[in-house]
C-alpha cells in the first residue's frame, strides 16, 4: 500500500505503508540508535511524535514479551527504510508490522530516512503527517500548518490510579509523567518499596505517604505545559531526597527557578556521551530530549551544572546547592541503550541512606 | 589529560612483510599513527621490514629504518636512536610479539624506554590463555571450557572430560597458525602435534567446541583517564568455528535485541577496563542463538584488522586516535576528526549496512584445502557499503574480482545435490555461492540453516534476492523491476544475463529512465550532525549528498582486494598518485573496495569513493563528477582491465593510452612491435587450440613456457619439458579456444632482469635496475631481486637502457612501465613490458630516492620529466646492495605446493640492505622469517637435471662444516665426487626416512627440486610440505641455496688444514 510521508516544509517522501491505514500527524522526530526500536516505540516520551530511525534496517528481531517501556505506545507513527519481513531472534514473538497493525499505528517505510533526517537537522523538528497517496498534498499542507499539536501529554501517558511495586527496600515514590518501565525496574532491582502516582499528584499527598525518596520520571512535551508538576516539586524539595530523569530533571529546574528551551531538533539516540564535570568522566547515553534547561538561567537559582553534553555544551545534569536533589537529561535506565550511567540509581540510594543517617538533613551530597 | 610533555622521541614498530593474517591494514594503522604523532610534534622513529608500504616513506616519520624485525636488529636501532618510547600495540602480532621480547631481553630497561599505550602486563594478560582466563573468571565473565595443554597426552585427557568436539589454538600465533576444530583422535594428535611447534611458548589451548553460537565482535577504546567507548560491533555471519578474518561480516550486528547488544558492550568495556587498555582493543564473543547464554572467545589488545574494517566502516580512525591515547591524550579532548565538530568520544551511529568478504588464494592454489576453520586463510578482503543488506552484500560480492557478479555459482547446474550439501555443511571460500545455488533449487532456508547454522535472518535476504532474480526474468526492461534490483544491488552484469542483453546497454536504458544511484556520507553519526568528510558510498535513493565542486578532478582507480599478485604494492603507488594530483591543483577522486588500506583513508584524497571497482560503478562516479579523465596504471590489473570499458564509454584515460596499453599487453600488437623496434624476445607463438600448441612447442624446442594471455601474477604459468607434460598441462590448466589463447614460448635459461622507468614520450627515466637472483622461469614476484646489479656488465646495461628507452617510446608510454628481460649467453631479451605500476615501484623510490609514483602522475598530467627536473636515462647508481626477499604464507595453506615457478606464489616481501651482497641478503632472508642456523645438516633432494649443480653447492656446504644428508640417487652423485654423505631413506622404508629427519630436526636446511607431477603424494612434495610444517627453510631453487649458502660463508670462517689451497669462492652469478 503506497503511503506519503508530508512535511511542513512541503517535502513529500512516497513510501509503503504498514501497521494502521489512519491518517497521522504529529512532530517528526530522528532517533540514531541502531538498537532498540521495540524500547522507543514504547517510551512514552514519544507520545505525539512520528519517530524515524536513521539506522535502515528496523524490525530485524522481531518484537518480543520483554523489551516495552510501557503497555501501550503512544508514538503517533513510525518512519523506516526498511521493515523486516522476516524477524529471526530467539525472543522474537510478531514482526513489527504486526505489531504496528494490532496497535493501530500507522508506518511508512520505504523512506530515504537519511534524506529526511538531514532536513530535520535543517529545519529542526517539523511537523509531519503520514497518509494515503491519494490524499492531496496541498490539503494535507494546509491541514499540517493549522494543526497546533496538543500540550496534554503527561496527561495521556501518565497513570490514572496509584499503585506499588512493593519491595523492602527504601520506599521511594515514583512520579509517573511518562515513566519507562526501566524506571521501575531499576528502583525494584534495588529492592525499592515503589509507589508509582499519576502525575498531577501534590505535594502533600506524597509527604503522606512518607518516602525515603521521590523520583521524577521522563515524559513527553514541554516541560512548562506540566504546572502541577512544577508546583508539586517546589513542595517536597529539600523534605525528601528527589531525583529526576529528563521531564523530571526539566521540571525539577523549573521549580528550582530555572528556565528551559526548546531544542532545535532535540537529542535522541544511543550514542551521546555526557561529560561528569566533578569526575571529568565522560558516560555514554541513552538520550530522548526536544527541550533543553537554559545555561543562563541558571546563574540566579542554587542549582549547580554536575553534567553537561560534550558535544553541544548544553545542560545535561543538575544538583541542588542547599537541598538533596539531583536530576539528569539523559536516561540512566538506558533500555535502549548504553548502561554506563547505571550508577546514578545507586547514588539515589546512597543519597536516601546518608539522609538518613542524616546528621544533617540538608546537606548535598555529592554526585 | 594534555599529552605527555616528558617525552620527545617514539619508536614506532611495524608489523613487516605481507602474509596471510596480517596484511595492508597495519601499513593503514601504521601511517596513521605515525602522521598522528608527528602532529603531536614528538619525533617518530619507524622501523619496518616492508618497503612496500607508505609508512616507510621517509614523509611519514621522521626517521624511517627499513631492517628485519628481529630482537637482534630493532635492539640496535634502539640504542643507536635512544627514542624516550616505543608504541607495540600498532604493528599487529609481530609488533606486539617483538615489542614483548625486547622488553623481555632488559633492552628498554637499558635504554629507558617507556612502553606506551596498552602496558606490557596488559598484553600478556589478553594474551597468554592461562592469564587470560584466570582473568575472566575473576571478572565473572564465561569462557568456554577449557584447558592449556604442553603435549597430546594432555590434550587427550581433557578430551575424556568434554568430548569432542574441540577447538585447538597455538598461544601466540599469528591468525591461529597451525590450530583447528578436531571432531576425533586423530585429527587431536595432528594438530596439537603441529600446534606445539608453531607455538614460541610451546603451548596449545584446548576449547570446548562452541561451533554454530553467532560471533559478534566489539571494537572499543579506552583511554588513560578511564573513559571507554564501542567504535563498531560487527556480526559474522557465519558462526563460531571459521576464522573471523575468514568470516562474511555485517557491522552494525543485524540479529541482536538491544538487551543483547548492551549486554555484550558492557562485557566488552568490563574487559578492556580489567586489562586496562589504554587504545583500541578487539573482543571477539560469541552468543547463543538460543538464549543469553555468551562466552568470550578472544580479545586482541591491539589494532587489528577488524579495527581497520571498523574504521572504514564507521569513520571512525581508531588507530590514529590510539597512538594520540598512547601519549596521554583523552577521548573526550580529541576531536572526531570525521565530523570536525564533535568529540572521540562518542559511539558512531551507522545509517548504512556494511557486509566485509574476506579474499581467499584459492584461485592460485587449486590443490588447496578450502575448508574454513580457525586457521585463516584469507590474504585480503573487499567491504562494500549500502542502505540495505542486500545491496551491501551483492556490492561486496561483485568487489571481490573473482568472476563472480552475483549471489551465484558460475558452473553451477552442474553441482549434484550431495555436494552441494556438502559444500554448504562445511564452510569454504565459496560457501555463500552454494547457498545462493541451493536456494535456487528450492531448498528451504530452514534445511539450509540447518546445514550451516547461519541466522535465518542473512538466509532469508539471500533467498529474497535469489526469488527476486525470477521477477528479473520475467520482466524484461520494466522500470519498476529494474529499479528494485538496483536497490537490492543486483549488477548490471546480471540485469543483462536475465534479459539476454548487454551490460553496456543496460546501462544506458538505467540512464535513460533515471535509475542511477545517489551518493551518500559516512559520517560516524547517521547524519545528526554536518560533516565535511568527503567519504561517500552509492545506494539507489534519493537525496544525493555529494557535491560536485568546480575545481577540475582526476579519478584514480584503487586495486581492490589484497591477493597474490597483486598486494599492497599497488596501493602504495595509488597513494602517491593522489598525492601528486594533489600537488598539481587538481581535485583527486579515489575508488576503492579495499578496506586494509591507506588508499581508502579518507584524509587521503578529497573524495573517497568506496564503491566496487566495476565498469557500472565506476562509470556513475564519472557521470557525477565529470573528471578531466582516468588514471588506471596504478590500480594493478584491476585498474588496466577497465581501461576498454572506461573507453568505450566516452571516458579519457590519462597516461598511455587504451591503444598503446593493448599494444603493449596483447601478444600479437606486441611482437609486431617489438619486431619493428628490433629489439628481441625468446621465441614464441600464441596457439588457439591444442594441436596448435603442440605444433609450436616441437617448432620452438622445449622446454617452453605456458600461459594462458592476459594474467595477473603469472596464474597457470608452467614450464614444461616435453609433450606429455603439454598435453596435461592443455587440458588440466588452461581453457584454450580462440577467445582464450594460450602462449608458448621458449624457456631460456639465464639470468632475469627488472626495470621499472618513467616516460614522457621524449624522456625515459630509469631509476634503477634489477637483477633477480633465481633464474629466469621462477615469476619475478617470487625472486630475489639485488639492486644495483651484481654480475653483468656496463655492456649489457647500455644494452639494457637502450631498449627500455626504445621501448618506453615506441610503445607509446606515458607514465609508468615495467619490463622484464633475460640475459642468456649475452644476448638481451625481453619477456614482457607491462604497461603500469609494478610490484617493484616501491622498492626502487625508496632506495633511489626517484619517487616514481609521484613523477609518474604528473608526467601524465602533462608535466614532462625535465620540467620536474629530472634526466632522461638511467639514474646514477646509489651506494650499497638493497635486496628485496620475497615471503610466503605456505604455513597456513595446507596441501599447497612451495615450489617456486613461473606462476607466483609470495603474499609479501621484506627488503634488507647492507654494504655487501651477503650482509644484504642475511638481513633479507632474516626478515622474510628465515632461522638461519650458520651449522648443522642440509638434506639434499634434487631432481637428475640439477645433480651436477648441486655438486657445487654440497662441496661448498661441506667446507664450512654442514653436514650433507640425500637420498640414496643424490648420494650417489655425491660421493662419487668425494663429499662425504648420509645416506637418508625414502619415504615409506621402515627405518626413519626423509621426514623423519626432518619432524625431528635434525636438518637446519632442506633443498628439494622438482620433479614433475605435482600431485600431492609425491614424495618432493611431502619433503616440502614437511619442512614447512617444521618451519625448516626449504630452497626450491638453487640459485636461492647458492645466495643462502653465500651468506652462511660470509658468516663462517674458513677451517682449511695448512697446506691445502683456501677455496675461493665461486661467483654467485655466471
Amino acid at each position: 500500500m503506497k503511503r506519503q510521508l508530508i512535511l511542513e516544509d512541503g517535502s513529500v517522501l512516497l513510501g509503503e505503508g504498514f501497521g494502521s491505514e489512519k491518517e497521522t500527524i504529529g512532530e517528526v522526530v530522528f532517533n540514531t540508535g541502531m538498537t532498540g526500536y521495540q524500547e522507543i516505540l514504547s517510551d512514552p516520551s514519544y507520545c505525539g511524535q512520528i519517530v524515524t530511525l536513521t539506522y535502515p534496517l528496523i524490525g530485524n528481531y522481531g518484537i518480543n514479551r520483554d523489551d516495552f517501556e510501557s503497555i501501550t505506545p503512544a508514538i503517533s507513527g513510525f518512519i523506516v527504510k526498511e521493515i523486516a519481513d522476516f524477524p529471526s531472534n530467539w525472543r522474537n514473538e510478531i514482526s513489527l508490522s504486526e505489531f504496528f497493525k494490532s496497535k493501530d499505528i500507522p508506518g511508512i517505510a520505504g523512506i530515504d530516512t537519511r534524506k529526511l533526517t538531514r532536513i530535520i537537522r535543517k529545519y529542526g523538528t517539523l511537523k509531519g503527517a503520514i497518509c494515503s497517496v491519494d490524499e492531496d498534498v496541498q490539503g494535507v499542507l494546509e491541514r499540517l500548518r493549522e494543526t497546533t499539536l496538543g500540550n496534554d501529554q503527561v496527561k495521556q501517558v501518565s497513570t490514572k490510579n496509584a499503585y506499588p511495586s512493593p519491595g523492602r527496600g527504601k520506599r521511594v515514590v515514583l512520579v509517573d509523567f511518562g515513566m519507562k518501565h526501566g524506571i521501575l525496574r531499576e528502583l525494584n532491582n534495588r529492592d525499592c518499596d515503589v509507589l508509582v502516582v499519576p502525575y498531577n499528584v501534590t505535594a502533600e499527598e506524597i509527604l503522606r505517604l512518607s518516602p525515603d525518596g521521590v523520583m521524577l520520571s521522563n515524559g513527553p512535551g514541554d516541560p512548562k505545559d506540566v504546572t502541577e508538576g512544577i508546583e508539586m516539586i517546589q513542595g517536597i524539595l529539600g523534605k525528601v531526597p528527589l531525583f529526576g530523569i529528563c521531564l523530571g530533571h526539566q521540571l525539577f529546574a523549573l521549580a528550582c527557578g530555572a528556565n528551559t528551551e526548546k531544542m532545535k531538533f532535540g537529542h535522541r539516540g544511543s550514542n551521546h556521551p555526557v561529560k561528569d564535570l566533578l569526575t571529568g568522566k565522560v558516560a555514554l547515553t541513552s538520550q530522548n530530549h526536544g527541550y533543553a534547561v537554559e545555561e543562563a538561567s541558571i546563574e540566579t537559582t542554587r542549582l549547580e551544572v554536575t553534567h553537561i553534553a560534550l558535544n553541544d555544551s548544553s545542560i545535561e545534569g543538575l544538583k541542588h546547592k542547599d537541598f538533596p536533589a539531583f536530576t539528569v537529561q539523559y536516561h540512566p535506565e538506558a533500555s535502549p541503550g548504553p548502561e554506563d550511567a547505571n550508577y546514578l540509581f545507586d547514588q539515589f540510594m546512597s543519597l536516601i541512606e546518608s539522609e538518613e543517617s542524616g546528621a544533617n538533613k540538608c546537606q548535598s551530597v555529592q554526585i | 589529560m594534555p599529552k605527555r610533555t616528558d617525552i620527545n622521541s617514539i619508536l614506532v614498530i611495524g608489523s613487516g612483510p605481507i602474509v596471510i593474517g596480517q596484511a595492508a591494514e597495519f601499513d593503514y594503522a601504521g601511517t596513521q599513527a605515525c602522521i598522528a604523532l608527528k602532529e603531536e610534534g614528538y619525533k617518530v622513529i619507524l622501523v619496518n621490514s616492508n618497503p612496500a608500504t607508505i609508512m616507510t616513506d621517509t614523509e611519514i616519520a621522521d626517521v624511517v629504518y627499513i631492517e628485519p624485525l628481529t630482537l637482534e636488529f630493532v635492539s640496535r636501532i634502539i640504542r643507536k636512536e635512544r627514542p624516550d618510547a616505543i608504541v607495540p600495540t600498532l604493528g599487529g602480532q609481530t609488533g606486539l610479539n617483538l615489542a614483548v621480547e625486547l622488553a623481555k631481553s632488559g633492552v628498554l630497561d637499558e635504554c629507558g624506554v617507556e612502553i606506551l599505550g596498552t602496558k606490557l602486563s596488559a598484553i600478556e594478560q589478553a594474551e597468554d590463555r592461562d592469564l587470560f582466563r584466570s582473568l575472566m573468571n575473576e571478572l565473572g565473565e564465561p569462557v568456554p571450557e577449557s584447558e592449556i595443554v604442553h603435549n597430546v597426552e594432555e590434550s587427550l585427557q581433557f578430551v575424556q572430560t568434554v568430548g569432542y568436539p574441540v577447538i585447538v589454538r597455538p598461544a601466540f600465533t599469528l591468525g591461529g597458525t597451525g590450530g583447528g576444530i578436531c571432531h576425533n583422535e586423530e585429527e587431536l594428535i595432528e594438530t596439537v602435534q603441529s600446534g606445539l611447534k608453531y607455538s614460541p611458548v610451546t603451548q596449545c589451548l584446548l576449547e570446548k567446541s562452541i561451533a554454530g553460537f553467532k560471533e559478534i565482535e566489539y571494537e572499543v577504546m579506552r583511554d588513560s583517564n578511564d573513559n571507554a567507548i564501542v567504535v563498531c560491533n560487527m556480526e559474522n555471519i557465519d558462526p563460531v568455528g571459521v576464522h573471523t578474518g575468514d568470516s562474511i561480516v555485517v557491522a552494525p550486528s543485524q540479529t541482536l535485541s538491544d538487551r543483547e547488544y548492551q549486554m555484550l558492550r558492557n562485557t566488552s568495556l568490563k574487559i578492556i577496563r580489567a586489562l586496562g587498555i589504554e587504545g583500541g582493543c578487539n573482543v571477539q564473543l560469541a552468543l547463543d542463538p538460543y538464549s543469553f547464554q555468551y562466552y568470550i572467545i578472544e580479545v586482541n589488545p591491539r589494532v587489528s584488522r577488524s579495527s581497520a574494517l571498523a574504521s572504514k566502516a564507521t569513520g571512525y580512525p581508531i588507530a590514529k586516535l590510539a597512538a594520540k591515547i598512547a601519549v596521554g591524550l583523552t577521548l573526550d579532548e580529541m576531536m572526531n576528526p570525521i565530523t570536525g565538530k564533535t568529540y572521540a568520544s562518542f559511539e558512531p551511529a551507522l545509517d548504512y549496512i556494511v557486509t566485509k568478504i574476506p579474499r581467499w588464494p584459492f584461485d592460485k592454489f587449486d590443490s588447496a584445502k578450502r575448508n574454513l576453520g580457525t586457521q585463516m586463510k584469507a590474504t585480503g578482503e573487499v567491504m562494500a557499503i549500502g542502505r540495505t543488506f542486500e545491496e551491501s552484500l551483492l556490492k561486496a560480492i561483485r568487489s571481490l574480482e573473482a568472476g563472480v557478479y552475483h549471489l551465484a555459482l558460475n558452473d553451477g547446474a552442474e553441482i549434484e545435490n550431495d555436494l552441494l550439501e556438502k559444500r554448504i555443511r562445511n564452510a569454504g571460500d565459496e560457501r555463500l555461492f552454494y547457498i545462493g545455488e541451493a536456494l535456487g533449487r528450492g531448498y528451504s532456508i530452514d534445511t539450509i540453516h540447518e546445514w550451516s547454522q547461519i541466522d535465518l535472518f542473512f538466509l532469508h535476504k539471500m533467498e529474497k534476492i535469489v526469488k527476486f532474480e525470477k521477477v528479473i526474468r520475467e520482466n524484461h526492461f520494466d522500470i519498476e523491476v529494474g529499479r528494485k534490483a538496483k536497490e537490492m544491488g543486483f549488477s548490471d552484469k546480471t540485469l543483462a544475463e536475465a534479459w539476454n542483453s548487454t551490460e553496456l546497454m543496460v546501462y544506458q536504458w538505467r540512464k535513460e529512465n533515471g535509475i542511477i544511484p545517489v551518493y551518500k556520507m559516512v559520517d560516524t553519526c547517521a547524519a545528526e550532525f554536518e560533516s565535511e568528510t568527503p567519504y561517500y558510498y552509492g545506494s539507489y535513493e534519493e537525496e544525493n549528498e555529494s557535491i560536485v565542486t568546480e575545481k577540475k578532478s582526476v579519478v584514480v582507480l584503487g586495486s581492490g582486494p589484497i591477493r597474490i599478485g597483486q598486494g599492497i604494492e599497488f596501493d602504495y603507488s595509488t597513494v602517491h598518485a593522489v598525492w601528486a594530483i594533489k600537488e598539481a591543483g587538481y581535485e583527486a577522486i579515489i575508488i576503492n573496495s579495499n578496506p586494509e588500506t591507506v588508499s581508502t583513508d579518507f584524509s587521503i584524497s578529497d573524495k573517497l569513493y568506496f564503491e566496487p571497482l566495476t565498469i557500472e560503478d565506476v562509470m556513475h562516479i564519472i557521470d557525477l563528477e565529470q573528471p578531466e579523465g582516468v588514471v588506471v596504471q596504478f590500480g594493478g590489473q584491476t585498474a588496466i582491465n577497465l581501461a576498454s570499458k572506461l573507453v568505450e564509454r566516452g571516458v579519457r584515460i590519462l597516461g598511455t593510452s587504451l591503444e598503446n596499453i593493448d599494444g603493449a599487453e596483447d601478444r600479437d600488437k606486441f611482437e609486431h612491435a617489438l619486431s619493428q623496434l628490433n629489439i628481441p624476445q625468446p621465441k614464441g607463438k600464441t596457439a588457439l587450440s591444442v594441436e596448435e600448441a603442440v605444433k609450436i612447442a616441437a617448432s620452438i624446442g622445449y622446454p617452453v613456457l605456458v600461459r594462458p594471455s592476459y594474467v595477473l601474477g603469472g596464474r597457470a604459468m608452467e614450464i614444461v619439458y616435453h609433450e606429455e607434460e603439454l598435453l596435461h598441462y592443455m587440458k588440466n590448466a588452461v581453457k584454450i579456444n580462440p577467445e582464450h589463447p594460450v602462449l608458448i614460448d621458449r624457456y631460456l635459461t639465464g639470468k632475469e632482469i627488472e626495470i621499472d622507468a618513467i616516460s614522457d614520450g621524449k624522456s625515459v627515466l630509469i631509476p634503477g635496475i634489477m637483477e633477480h637472483i633465481e633464474r629466469a622461469g621462477v615469476h619475478s614476484g617470487d625472486s630475489i631481486a639485488v639492486y644495483p646489479t651484481q654480475s653483468i656488465t656496463a655492456e649489457i646495461k647500455e644494452k639494457l637502457v637502450d631498449y627500455t628507452e626504445r621501448l618506453a617510446k615506441g610503445l607509446g608510454i606515458i607514465g609508468l612501465l615495467n619490463i622484464q628481460y633475460v640475459v642468456s649467453k649475452g644476448e638481451v631479451f625481453v619477456i614482457e613490458v607491462n604497461p603500469r605500476s609494478s610490484r617493484t615501484v616501491p622498492f626502487l623510490s625508496k632506495i633511489t630516492k626517484v619517487p616514481m609514483a609521484k613523477i609518474a602522475t604528473k608526467v601524465i598530467l602533462g608535466q614532462s620529466i625535465e620540467e620536474q627536473g629530472y634526466e632522461s636515462g638511467l639514474v646514477p647508481e646509489k651506494s650499497g646492495v638493497y635486496v628485496k626477499v620475497p615471503v610466503f604464507s605456505f604455513a597456513k595453506l595446507r596441501r599447497v605446493d612451495i615450489t617456486l615457478g613461473p606462476e607466483m606464489k609470495s603474499t609479501g616481501e621484506v627488503m634488507g640492505k647492507d654494504t655487501t651482497l651477503e650482509k644484504a641478503l642475511y638481513k633479507g632472508l632474516v626478515a622474510s622469517g628465515m632461522k638461519i642456523q650458520p651449522f648443522g645438516t642440509v638434506l639434499m633432494t634434487v631432481a637428475d637435471k640439477d645433480k651436477e649443480e648441486s655438486l657445487q653447492l654440497a662441496k661448498r656446504f661441506a667446507a664450512i662444516g654442514f653436514r650433507i644428508m640425500a637420498t640414496s640417487g643424490t648420494a650417489e652423485a655425491l660421493k662419487s665426487v668425494g663429499i662425504p654423505v648420509q645416506v637418508v631413506d625414502k619415504i615409506g622404508t621402515k627405518g626413519p626416512d626423509l621426514l623423519d629427519v626432518i619432524r625431528n630436526g635434525d636438518a637446519q636446511f632442506v633443498i628439494n627440486t622438482l620433479t614433475k607431477g605435482k600431485q600431492p603424494a609425491r614424495d618432493g612434495f611431502r619433503i616440502r610440505r614437511e619442512s614447512v610444517e617444521n618451519g625448516i627453510p626449504c630452497l626450491t631453487s638453487l640459485d636461492t641455496a647458492e645466495a643462502m649458502l653465500r651468506v652462511l660463508e660470509s658468516m663462517t670462517f674458513s677451517a682449511e688444514p695448512m697446506g691445502e689451497q683456501t677455496p675461493v669462492r665461486e661467483a654467485v652469478f655466471q
